[in-house]
C-alpha cells in the first residue's frame, strides 16, 4: 500500500481509503475497505444493517479508530501522522483540529438538550473557532433560516419534532464551515412525513457543492442526488458505481438480495 | 359497591349530547376516621406532655436571638458552605479522577473514596485535631512554618475533616451524573472538534447537573446538621453555644430545643434553595418548566372559585 497521495490527487478527492479494517474485539466488522470520495460529490452508502456502513463513516473523522489499513482525507492521514514508516498516533488536540472540518449528523440528532437551538448551532464556532458571540448568533440565525427553522431558534430541543431536530443538527455542523459533512442515516429515526423535510434540506446542500458522504436507506434520496454509491456487505463493499446503474441494474446477486427487499 | 351502571345501556342509545354525569353515594372509609383520631389523640398527649414538663419555655426566646446564639449560627453556616466547597471541588475532581483511563489515577480515587466513606467522620475529626501526635511541625519551604497546634485550628480541623470526607460522598454522586449523560452527547461534541474538557464544561456537566443537584441537596441539609459534630473538637458553632450557654444559664434542655429549631428553620431554608436550583437545571429537559409554589398557589387561588371536573 502506497501512502503517498500526490497534491493532484489531493485537490480532487476527498475521502480515500485504503484497505481499511476494523474490529470491535473478535468481531470484524471492516474488512478491507477500498473507495475515494471526489470533492463536491454526494457519495451514498447502502447495505443492510450490521454491514459495518455507519462504523465505516465513523472512522472518517476518527470517532473509531482503524486497525489496518489507510484512511486520508483531503490528502491528510486519518488519526495518525506518518514519518518516514512509522506511524505516530496524533494527540487529542490535533485530532480535534481536524474534526472542525468535518460536520457529522447523527440518526439520534444529538443535540445538546440544555441549549436553546440557536444556542447549539453558535457553540462550536463560539468555543472552538473562538468567533464573538455577537457574530456567532448572526450567523446561527441565517443557518436556521436556511434549513427552515428560524422561527424555532428559541426552542429547546425538546420543544421540537425529530424532523426539526435534526435539521437543527444540520445547521449545528454547517455553523463550522466544513469541507465535508458525514450523515450517519439522518432520517432513520424521523417519522415518515418528517424525513421530506430533513432530505429537501441535504439535496439544497448538495446543491451548493458541500461534499457529503450520506449513510442511508432512502434509495430515491440516492438515486435522485447521488453521484456515487456503494453497496456494503459482511464488511466489505460489494458493489460500486453511479446510483442510477447500481440501483437499477445491480450486477451482484446480494445486491439484487438487497434493493429486492428495500425498494 | 351498590352503585348500579347499567352497562346495556351504552353509548347507541344515548342522546350524542354526551353522557349523563354518575351521581353515586360514595364508599364510606370508617377506618380512616378511626386512624386519624388515633393519630391526633397521640399528638395532643405528646405535646400536652411537654407543655407540663418541666422546661422553661420561655427560655428559648429569650436567647433566640442572643449574640452567642447567632455568632453560632453564622459558624455553622460558614462551615456548612466551605465544607461542601470542599467537598464539592473535590468530589468533581475525585470523580473525574475514577472515571480517568490512567489506572493509577483512578485506583488513588477508589482508595481516598473507600477510606473517606468507610469511617466515621466524627473519628476522622478527632484523628485530625489530634494529628499533632504524628506532625509536631508544620514546614511549607519558605512559605509558611509553625507548630502544627497552632496551625490546626479548630476551623481548620472542622473544614478538613467534614470537607474531605464529604468529598468521598460528592465523588460518587458526581460520578453518577457524569455516567448518566448519553455518550452521543460527548461524540457529538467531539464530533464539532471540542476538545475533551471543553466537552466535560460545556456539554457533560451542564447535563450531569440534573443528577447532581437533587443528592447535593440532601447533602448540603445532612451536612448542616452534621456540622453539630464539631463541638467535639471545640469550635463553637451552634450546638457548642447553645451547650454552653444551657450549662451556664441553668436551662440546658430548653437550649437544645432552641439549637433545634435553629437548625430546623435553616434546613428549610435550603430546602427552598434547592427547589429552584433544580428547576434552573430542568430547563430544556421538559417542555414545561415545574410551577414555583408561587405559581401554584396562584394556580389553586383562581381555580378555588370554580372546580372544574366532577370528581369531588
Amino acid at each position: 500500500m502506497s501512502a503517498n497521495v500526490t497534491k493532484a490527487e489531493s485537490a480532487t478527492t476527498m475521502v480515500k481509503s485504503e484497505g481499511v479494517h476494523k474490529s470491535f474485539g473478535p468481531v470484524e466488522v471492516l474488512k478491507g475497505i477500498d473507495l475515494e470520495v471526489k470533492s463536491g460529490e454526494v457519495f451514498c452508502l447502502i447495505g443492510p444493517s450490521g454491514s459495518g456502513k455507519s462504523t465505516f463513516l465513523r472512522c472518517i473523522n476518527h470517532l473509531e479508530k482503524i486497525n489496518a489499513g489507510r484512511l486520508y482525507v483531503d490528502g491528510e492521514l486519518v488519526g495518525y501522522r506518518q514519518k518516514g514508516d512509522k506511524l505516530y498516533e496524533l494527540k487529542d488536540s490535533e485530532v480535534a483540529l481536524k474534526r472542525r472540518d468535518i460536520g457529522m449528523v447523527f440518526q439520534r440528532f444529538n443535540l445538546f438538550p440544555h441549549m436553546t437551538a440557536l444556542e447549539n448551532v453558535m457553540e462550536a464556532p463560539v468555543q472552538v473557532r473562538g468567533i464573538s458571540r455577537a457574530q456567532a448568533r448572526e450567523r446561527a440565525g441565517q443557518l436556521l433560516e436556511r434549513v427552515g427553522l428560524a422561527d424555532k431558534a428559541k426552542n429547546y430541543p425538546s420543544q421540537l419534532s425529530g424532523g426539526q431536530q435534526q435539521r437543527v443538527a444540520i445547521a449545528r455542523a454547517l455553523a463550522m464551515d466544513p469541507k465535508l459533512m458525514l450523515f450517519d442515516e439522518p432520517t432513520s429515526a424521523l417519522d415518515p412525513e418528517l424525513v421530506g423535510d430533513v432530505l429537501d434540506v441535504m439535496r439544497d446542500l448538495a446543491e451548493s457543492g458541500m461534499t457529503m458522504v450520506v449513510v442511508t436507506h432512502e434509495m430515491g434520496f440516492a438515486r435522485e442526488v447521488g453521484d456515487s454509491l456503494v453497496f456494503m456487505d459482511g464488511g466489505v463493499v460489494v458493489e460500486s458505481g453511479h446510483p442510477r446503474d447500481v440501483l437499477t441494474n445491480p450486477q451482484h446477486e446480494r445486491t439484487q438480495s438487497f434493493l429486492s427487499k428495500v425498494l | 359497591m351498590t352503585v348500579d351502571i347499567d352497562k346495556t345501556a351504552g353509548p347507541e342509545d344515548t342522546p350524542p349530547a354526551g353522557p349523563e354525569a354518575i351521581k353515586a353515594i360514595p364508599v364510606r372509609h370508617y377506618g380512616r376516621y378511626v386512624s386519624a383520631v388515633i393519630a391526633i389523640a397521640l399528638l395532643v398527649s405528646v405535646i400536652y406532655a411537654f407543655s407540663q414538663g418541666k422546661i422553661n419555655w420561655g427560655a428559648i426566646p429569650d436567647y433566640f436571638f442572643d449574640d452567642r446564639i447567632i455568632n453560632g449560627v453564622l459558624k455553622t453556616l460558614l462551615l456548612t458552605v466551605l465544607s461542601m466547597l470542599i467537598g464539592v471541588v473535590g468530589g468533581v475532581l475525585l470523580a473525574v479522577m475514577r472515571l480517568s483511563k490512567n489506572p493509577v489515577t483512578s485506583s488513588i480515587a477508589w482508595f481516598y473514596i473507600w477510606f473517606f466513606r468507610g469511617t466515621p467522620v466524627l473519628v476522622q475529626l478527632v484523628v485530625w485535631f489530634n494529628l499533632g501526635l504524628v506532625f509536631t511541625y508544620i514546614n511549607l519551604g519558605p512559605i509558611y512554618k509553625d507548630y502544627w497546634s497552632s496551625f490546626m485550628t479548630p476551623l481548620l480541623t472542622a473544614l478538613l475533616g467534614l470537607g474531605l470526607n464529604e468529598a468521598a460522598y460528592m465523588a460518587e454522586i458526581c460520578r453518577a451524573g457524569l455516567l448518566s449523560v448519553d455518550e452521543g452527547q460527548t461524540e457529538a461534541s467531539h464530533a464539532l472538534g471540542m476538545s475533551h474538557s471543553k466537552t466535560l464544561r460545556r456539554i457533560v456537566i451542564p447535563q450531569a447537573m440534573r443528577v447532581i443537584v437533587p443528592p447535593t441537596g440532601n447533602e448540603v441539609i445532612n451536612m448542616l446538621k452534621t456540622t453539630s459534630l464539631v463541638a467535639v473538637i471545640q469550635y463553637s458553632e451552634l450546638f457548642r453555644v447553645a451547650q454552653d450557654i444551657g450549662q451556664t444559664s441553668g436551662a440546658p434542655a430548653e437550649m437544645l430545643f432552641l439549637a433545634a429549631a435553629w437548625y430546623l428553620l435553616l434546613t428549610s431554608v435550603f430546602s427552598v434553595g434547592q427547589y429552584y436550583l433544580e428547576r434552573y437545571y430542568a430547563r430544556g429537559s421538559s417542555r414545561t418548566l415545574p410551577a414555583t409554589p408561587f405559581q401554584k398557589i396562584k394556580a389553586n387561588m383562581l381555580s378555588l372559585g370554580r372546580p372544574r371536573g366532577g370528581n369531588a
